[in-house]
């Protein structure tokens, strides 16, 4: 809530507080991209915090409509560029549910494989950057930056074999997935889980018997229930908080139904709670990408022709709303289709532009430092929230 | 008279050097730690040459001075801030016989002079005419004011064990045993040292007033160039005057077999600065009111016991008798 009066007060230079506004952002070590806070100081407590979104705008639901069913996943993956999958997959999900379009077993269990690795890739992103956050670029959260950077690049390998991108991969297509499989790629998958599950257990012997990173995180930035569920966050922030709530669990999608997995929660609400929740879920989706690679069935990965034109998808007249699980929360697609090759309309539900509705109410009371260890833990990307 | 300021011209470059050498141990050592190489491609074998092409880097970079800073303060900071840090090596013996001034309140000029520090650097803060710059500033007085206390009282207690003020007194005191051996109260000031002058040299986990992620830079947060270079000079110099005080108070100074005096000292000095540099990269930084309470919930009430428990036990003829 931008406090405006708290604001006109330290501007017009009456009330004889000693209120000092700082700005931090757009560019700030700490902005994790190019998020703006206002913050209101009294000493080193913060009175009062106004944020400022859209510095990276780029029009992406217009330009939705202005690409075809064949063309747009590749560019969705840039909605959320740190979990490329995730965005993707809801676009085609919400296609397929206009057109009644089914997707053959295989293709489902690929995009539940590719959505899991993606979600270990994105949390290996966020653990760095939050460990950068409390710790500074000159001590411990450089090193676990790092060290998670090191895990990270393991999965981006395998995208890269599988697609030939790293980062954005235009992987989902209505009707199944591009690509499947290259030979050898699941051994090295299963390697690669294997070693990162290990790393796991060592970054949490690393931060967990850390008295400074435990008194930095515990008691910090708490999200009660029910403010939780005012707001309306998602995903593990909502799941620190004690809501045990999964699209993957309420609402499976591609074939979740099938694998066996928990859902992390934890009561706190604070830092620390969403750490574990993130922890927690590396954990599973370990496990389903396992699962995944055990029993994956042979067929087709597309229930529709190659592409050869970029028009050939179309979709009949309808409208939908598709929505799944990503590292962040729950990132919704909703498309208005019209017959023609393109969408008539399209809006994107940011997992992390919701997500970041929650700053004002937990910022205000905590000091500076404080900020930035409950922005990391928030875990935004900024091209989700402005899209 | 020409041969004191010969030797004080001496013993200044080879400390600038050895601490320009110690930026360069820092890096390979957190690369080490972090699993990367470090400097490498600078001069060979591995990037040997990396401080000197930094320090050439950033003698050639533009002075910018910001259009609203005050100007002689921020002008004047960096030099404020450096001159403590290189005074304390005036009184540091390096072997025996080896010092510029062996004074007889060795120690005394030693913690009075470091402390100096915080004045050049809260000068830099409010120089610069910045929030951030401030903000630190504020935090570095806090932090210093706190931690000076601790660090003073647990630098006294092998002032007790050895019954003098002199650093070399100090040293010979420890020619059978050195006092970080004595049994419990050796450790226990040791670590409350290594603690104390790790919030003293503002290194992670209590670098809040550099605190990147928050303050961006702190109080050097305008300051680009060569004045930047002396500000960063400084910090390394002062970590460096530190690591020698450890090593002269508790790991017996110039005092070992077989190497000559020197190189045992520049040792135990370098061990300490590792031990410090590895706490450094292992940890995240701890809030400002979390340091505050810690030095003067924890660490100033155990330090003073310490100190105490030390006093008896030297009163009942323990320690060295001289």
């Amino acid at each position: 809530m931008p406090d405006l009066e708290a604001r006109k007060v330290i501007e017009l230079g009456y009330g004889g507080s000693e209120r000092l506004v700082m700005n931090m952002g757009p560019q700030h070590p700490s902005a994790h991209g190019v998020f703006r806070m206002i913050l209101t100081l009294e000493g080193e407590t913060i009175a009062a915090m106004d944020s400022v979104i859209g510095y990276l705008h780029r029009c992406h639901e217009k330009l939705g409509e202005t690409l075809t069913y064949a063309q747009y996943p590749s560019i969705a993956s840039k909605t959320d560029y740190v979990a490329a999958m995730t965005s993707e997959l809801a676009y085609v999900l919400a296609a397929e549910k206009i057109g009644k379009i089914d997707v053959p077993k295989r293709a489902q269990y690929l995009r539940v494989l590719v959505a899991e690795l993606q979600r270990i890739a994105s949390h290996c992103l966020w653990l760095g950057t939050w460990c950068l956050d409390l710790g500074g670029a000159l001590g411990g959260g450089a090193t676990v930056f790092l060290y998670c950077f090191r895990e990270r690049e393991l999965v981006l390998d395998l995208f890269e074999a599988l697609t030939g991108a790293r980062l954005l991969y235009g992987f989902h297509q209505v009707g199944g997935t591009r690509y499947d499989l290259p030979e050898g790629w699941a051994t090295r998958c299963l390697e690669s889980v294997k070693r990162i599950d290990q790393r796991i257990d060592e970054y949490e012997e690393m931060l967990e018997a850390n008295t400074a990173f435990l008194v930095r995180t515990q008691a910090v930035g708490v999200v009660s229930r029910e403010l939780a569920q005012e707001v309306g966050i998602a995903g593990p922030l909502l799941r620190g908080s004690g809501v045990e709530f999964d699209i993957r669990k309420n609402d499976p999608y591609s074939s979740y139904a099938d694998f066996d997995f928990k859902i992390p929660v934890e009561t706190a609400g604070d830092c620390y709670a969403r750490y574990r929740v993130r922890m927690q879920e590396f954990r599973e989706s370990i496990k389903i990408v396992r699962h995944v690679l055990d029993g994956l069935p042979a067929g087709p990965i597309s229930s529709r022709p190659a592409l050869k034109s970029v028009g050939q998808v179309r979709i009949p007249k309808g409208e939908a709303y598709a929505r799944v699980e990503g590292p962040r929360g729950e990132v919704g697609c909703y498309v208005v289709a019209d017959g023609s090759p393109k969408p008539y309309r399209m809006k994107w539900r940011g997992a992390s532009f919701s997500n970041l509705a929650i700053l004002p109410h937990i910022v205000p009371g905590h000091k500076v430092a404080d900020v930035v260890a409950i922005m990391g833990s928030v875990d935004p990307v900024f091209g989700e929230v402005d899209r | 008279m020409m041969r004191d300021v010969l030797a004080a011209f001496v013993l200044l470059n080879v400390v600038v050097l050895i601490v320009t050498y110690l930026t360069y141990v820092e890096r390979k050592f957190a690369a080490r730690m972090q699993s990367r190489i470090g400097p490498y491609r600078v001069g060979r074998p591995h990037g040997w040459l990396q401080p000197i092409a930094d320090a050439i880097k950033l003698l050639i970079k533009e002075d910018i001075v910001p259009a609203l800073a005050d100007r002689p303060v921020y002008n004047l900071a960096p030099i404020v801030f450096l001159l403590p840090s290189l005074l304390i090596f005036a009184t540091i013996p390096f072997a025996p016989g080896l010092g510029l001034a062996d004074l007889n309140i060795g120690i005394l000029f030693f913690l009075a002079v470091s402390s100096l520090e915080i004045v050049g650097l809260f000068m830099g803060g409010w120089g610069s005419n910045n929030k951030y710059a401030l903000l630190s500033a504020m935090r570095a007085v806090n932090q210093i004011i706190s931690y000076e206390v601790p660090f003073v009282v647990t630098a006294l207690i092998p002032v007790l064990l050895a019954g003098s003020l002199k650093l070399s007194t100090i040293v010979q005191a420890q020619e059978g045993l050195w006092f970080v051996a004595y049994p419990v109260i050796g450790q226990l000031a040791f670590v409350a040292f290594i603690v104390a002058t790790i919030a003293s040299e503002n290194r992670v986990p209590f670098d809040i007033l550099e605190a990147e992620s928050e303050l961006v830079a702190g109080f050097r947060v305008e300051y680009s160039g060569m004045k930047f270079a002396l500000i960063q000079l400084a910090e390394y110099t002062h970590m460096f005057g530190v690591s020698c005080l450890g090593a002269l108070l508790f790991l017996g100074g110039w005092l070992g077999p077989g190497l000559p005096g020197w190189a045992w000292f520049l040792l135990k000095a370098l061990f300490i600065f590792l031990l410090v540099t590895w706490v450094r990269w292992s940890f995240v930084r701890i809030r400002v009111d979390q340091i505050l309470g810690l030095s003067w919930k924890v660490l100033l009430p155990a330090t003073l016991v310490l100190l105490m428990a030390t006093g008896f036990w030297v009163a009942l003829g323990g320690g060295h008798v001289a």
